[in-house]
């Protein structure tokens, strides 16, 4: 059983297309793994034990009546607890929706259903996925495969840490500012950001409206590429959605060669505050990407860095506005002061405890950019200064396919070692928030070992808007040069999982 | 760029209806201190001239047809309100006094 938990997702469906191995028998096995390791992890908030058998079940039998079946159909996947499920509990990582469940079906998770891929339930996150490091989770820290005592990154810690611990073939992610990448990167995971319109939001709780995006969060390149065609494409729902058609993502991650292409290196993104391991292993990925024929050049980018100070505008202001609505009234948490008080009064005791501090200290960030007298100055700023990265990103794919840096500047970090200090902690999304502000694609895959400390390095691709394919085509091509050095997939180095029987 | 003080973040928190107590307001003040202090740089950067970007990926007239979609029955729409009564969202006192 242990080695059906090691396929791939798309090993898993070929397996289970040619009936060697049945859904119930896949999703059983995944659901003992979560149930063997998940209290050492903590990557679930909530396990969908009967569903998903229920869903396998359907699947088993439709196969053996010879149905047509969604190439994924029988794939178990797990589900970032900010998008929301029907007959499911959908909290956010916040108490103030402790319970709650949601009337609808995200249309992610609706595709998802449509394909019959039973849903093995959601996972953790920092609250409202405010956080890189899920130690802001209501319900507990998530914790890292490789080294429990680390963090696996965040806002989609959970997500990751599912995927890297073999609890899920698949998951789904939301990025804001690089919730689906950085996780993605201190676990040895893949994780992607599609182009901001490309899938559609509805259903995924806002942060900030202009910079989320789902994606997928998968092992290999490819498994990635799987997932988004299930859940990309237009959505009536969500008025941001792009009409295009999702493209050939599979078929660009089965293209096997980068010959020819320019992959631009980001000046920028690199040097001072990156570990040395980091870009160790990042420079040789460049080298050998190189090797297979494709043409690095250096590119600048100089108004990223002012990046990081323009998303800590926007993103609370957007944040402020959008997480007005848990003010007690029509759904999660009400707390009433004693005495006889007013709704003013019982909203103000609901969100002091129903939101953590990461949260209050958004809201409060953001209810000041967006006071008058100072809108023009901060929000305002920050709205040109996406002019400006929008800008950089254009002129770098004038001369560039793809662009390429470290995912995060560090391998990750010890649980509580940057929960007393915001910037610090905002300093892990320097590399991974431009994207977010043009609404570019971005894709994190595992570069390797830090020599430092062992800990998994993620390699970054951003493509322009649209071309989500090219990080497919050129993900799929480094990956599996790196696996040629390492003799296997990365995570076949992670320790094992402490205090579990039978170790990994 | 003006500072934020204690008295700017008790009155947001007003705004926003967060209750806080002393030391948090006083948390709160020290750590956003910090924080508008390493942000304030954004307001320097661009000049009149540069537009303002709102939308990564901007679209417009996003309409749908005029036909009545799916929606959420009463039943459905109350399912997680705190209170309800005839079909409603119950709150208590919109305004205050005996």
């Amino acid at each position: 059983m242990t080695d059906l938990i090691h396929l791939t997702a798309d090993a898993l469906a070929q397996k289970l297309a040619s009936k060697e191995v049945s859904a119930v028998e896949a999703t059983q096995a995944y659901l003992d793994r979560i149930g063997a390791v998940d209290g050492a992890i903590n990557a679930f908030l909530h396990v969908n034990t009967d569903e998903a058998l229920l869903v396998a079940a359907e699947v088993d039998k439709a196969r053996t009546d010879g149905d047509t079946l969604h190439p994924l159909a029988g794939v178990p996947i797990a589900v970032k607890d900010l998008i929301v499920t029907k007959g499911q509990p959908t909290t956010a990582g916040s108490k103030i929706l402790e319970g709650w469940q949601s009337p609808y079906d995200a249309t992610v998770v609706r595709k998802l259903r449509a394909a019959k891929m039973p849903i093995l339930g959601k996972t953790n996150l920092d609250e409202f996925a405010m956080g890189s490091s899920t130690e802001h989770s209501a319900y507990g820290p998530t914790r890292n495969p490789w080294d429990l005592d680390r963090i696996p990154g965040g806002s989609g810690g959970g997500s990751a840490a599912a995927v890297a611990a073999f609890e899920a073939p698949l998951a789904l992610g939301t990025d804001t500012g690089g919730s689906i990448r950085q996780p993605g990167a201190v676990t040895g995971t893949v994780g992607v950001k599609p182009t901001y319109g490309g899938v559609s939001r509805y259903g995924a709780i806002a942060m900030a409206s202009s910079l989320d995006q789902i994606g997928p969060v998968s092992r290999t390149v490819l498994d990635s590429a799987l997932l988004h065609e299930v859940i990309g494409g237009h959505d009536p729902h969500d008025s941001t959605s792009l009409t295009d058609p999702v493209g050939a993502l599979v078929e660009a991650a089965r293209m096997g060669q980068v010959d020819g292409m320019r992959i631009g290196v980001i000046k920028e993104l690199q040097g001072e505050g990156y570990q040395a391991g980091v870009l160790t292993r990042f420079h040789e990925s460049l080298e050998l990407l190189r090797s297979a024929g494709a043409e690095i050049v250096e590119v600048s980018c100089p108004n990223f860095r002012y990046a990081l100070g323009a998303y800590y505008l926007i993103m609370p202001s957007e944040a402020s506005s959008n997480l007005a609505k848990y003010d007690g009234v029509r759904f999660g948490l009400r707390v009433v002061p004693d005495g006889a008080p007013t709704i003013e009064r019982v909203m103000g005791a609901t969100r002091a405890a129903g939101f953590g501090h990461e949260v209050k200290r958004r809201i409060i960030l953001g209810t000041y950019a967006l006071s008058a007298g100072y809108y023009d100055a901060y929000y305002g700023s920050a709205q040109k200064v996406r002019t400006l990265i929008q800008r950089d990103f254009a002129a770098a794919f004038e001369q560039a396919d793809v662009l390429i840096s470290p995912t995060a500047p560090t391998t990750a970090f010890k649980l509580g070692e940057k929960l007393d200090d915001p910037l610090a902690m905002y300093l892990n999304d320097v590399a991974t928030i431009p994207a977010n502000m043009a609404g570019v694609p971005g894709l994190s895959l595992p570069g390797g070992l830090a020599d430092e400390d062992g800990l998994p390095v993620g390699i970054q691709l951003l493509a322009p808007a649209r071309q989500d394919a090219r990080l497919y085509r050129v993900g799929a091509v480094l990956e599996s040069m790196l696996e040629e050095t390492w003799g296997g997939p990365l995570l076949a180095q992670a320790p094992a999982i402490p205090g579990i029987a039978g170790g990994k | 760029m003006a500072e934020i003080n204690r008295d700017d973040v008790a009155h947001l928190a007003r705004l926003a209806h967060i209750d806080m107590n002393d030391d948090e307001l006083d948390r709160m003040a020290e750590e956003l201190a910090v924080i508008v202090d390493a942000i304030k740089t954004v307001s320097e950067v661009a000049g009149d001239d540069v537009p303002a970007t709102s939308h990564p990926i901007p679209l417009s007239n996003v309409f749908r047809d005029d036909v009545v979609g799916e929606t959420l029955s009463n039943e459905e729409a109350l399912l997680g309100a705190p209170d309800n009564a005839d079909g409603r969202f119950k709150v208590p006192a919109i305004l205050d006094g005996e």
